[in-house]
């Protein structure tokens, strides 16, 4: 099935990609209002909450130039020194730019 | 249903308090929603058609993603695949949040969702794990980062030429470095640490060797289920909201 992007088209494909989405959103909170929440539950749902984060940055990390890799590495040692992420994520951007402004593209 | 006691009572002024908690990323979202809507028109959509996919569908990947798919025509099933997978990681932040939301009524469960994102969820789940209910920040810091979308696009859509550059100021690494930060700041028991090696490990296996944009799901279905046969101590430990103070910086 194709649209055509004219004007009525893409506000069909807007209003699909939305409802998409919508679904994605909808969608675990639904399911899991017919899941009785054991503590077996409970501990499969604390540890894929954070497993979704390392989940998403490790391709990024791997796939990443060496600024990505250094604004990683820089977060997550402020981040664990100091537990404000804030200044952490602030480093890390930081070291994202200092590594490609120094033009440095391997370690 | 057996949780018929909406119990979740929910605070104005905390809501308000996560709005300017989350203000500070949401410049960078700004920032963000700069580089989408400039790529957005470059690809031939109209900028109010533009606004209206911030709007409306408020998931900036998934955007990306469509928004590289445009062409004079779209077709539909290959869209509509790669906008679920890239937004399949809502389900679990959604599911994550159930045992907070399931104290609330349905309508307004539902309409929280609305406002689910990356950020505001992080906060979210990583104070659970420390034991403290907060939905407020979903409410809050959700508006302040979909208003800070909006507003990106806009300005990427009328003056997208004037941000040539923004790798070069880190700022696609902003969402990686908060994510990373949230992870390393919540819970960190071997039993975790295990679970995001197995997370990690997966979610690179699934990058390298599966379809694309699935890698967010296995990974983090991999860690769950690390959980899943690893118990914790017991869960009841964690006390109820009584109290919640707020940590914000």
């Amino acid at each position: 099935m194709i649209i055509e992007t004219t004007a009525a088209g893409t506000l069909a494909l807007i209003a699909l990609i939305t409802a998409v989405t919508l679904v994605t959103r909808f969608g675990g909170v639904f399911l899991m209002s017919f899941v009785t929440i054991s503590p077996r539950i409970e501990s499969f749902i604390n540890a894929m909450a954070s497993s979704v984060l390392i989940a998403i940055i490790a391709p990024m990390a791997f796939s990443g130039d060496v600024g990505s890799v250094a604004a990683l590495i820089v977060t997550a040692l402020i981040m664990l020194i100091t537990r404000k992420p804030l200044p952490a994520i602030a480093a890390g951007m930081a070291a994202a730019g200092l590594v490609r402004y120094l033009g440095v593209t391997s370690l | 249903m057996k949780h018929a006691s909406y119990r979740y009572q929910f605070s104005a002024r905390k809501v308000r308090s996560e709005f300017f908690r989350l203000l500070p990323i949401s410049l960078f979202v700004v920032a963000f929603g700069a580089a989408f809507g400039l790529a957005a028109v470059q690809k031939g959509l109209e900028p109010l058609q533009t606004l209206l996919m911030s709007t409306t569908v408020f998931a900036g990947a998934s955007q990306f993603a469509a928004v590289d798919m445009w062409g004079s025509e779209v077709s539909l099933i290959p869209l509509m695949a790669v906008v679920f997978a890239i937004n399949s990681r809502h389900l679990l932040m959604g599911a994550s949040l159930y045992p907070m939301l399931r104290e609330m009524p349905p309508g307004r469960r539902y309409s929280l969702l609305l406002l689910l994102t990356d950020a505001n969820w992080a906060v979210s789940a990583q104070e659970y794990q420390g034991g403290k209910r907060n939905l407020e920040v979903i409410l809050g810091g959700g508006l302040a980062i979909w208003l800070a979308w909006i507003f990106g696009t806009w300005l990427g859509v009328y003056f997208g030429g004037l941000l040539k550059d923004p790798q070069s100021l880190g700022l696609d690494m902003v969402l990686g470095c908060f994510l990373l930060a949230m992870a390393l700041g919540g819970e960190k028991s071997p039993r975790i640490l295990v679970a995001w090696a197995v997370a990690a490990a997966s979610s690179l296996a699934a990058w390298k060797w599966l379809p694309p944009n699935i890698h967010v799901v296995v990974g983090a279905l991999a860690g769950g289920a690390v959980g899943f046969f690893w118990l914790g101590k017991k869960s009841e430990d964690r006390q109820p909201p009584a109290g919640d103070k707020e940590t914000s910086e």
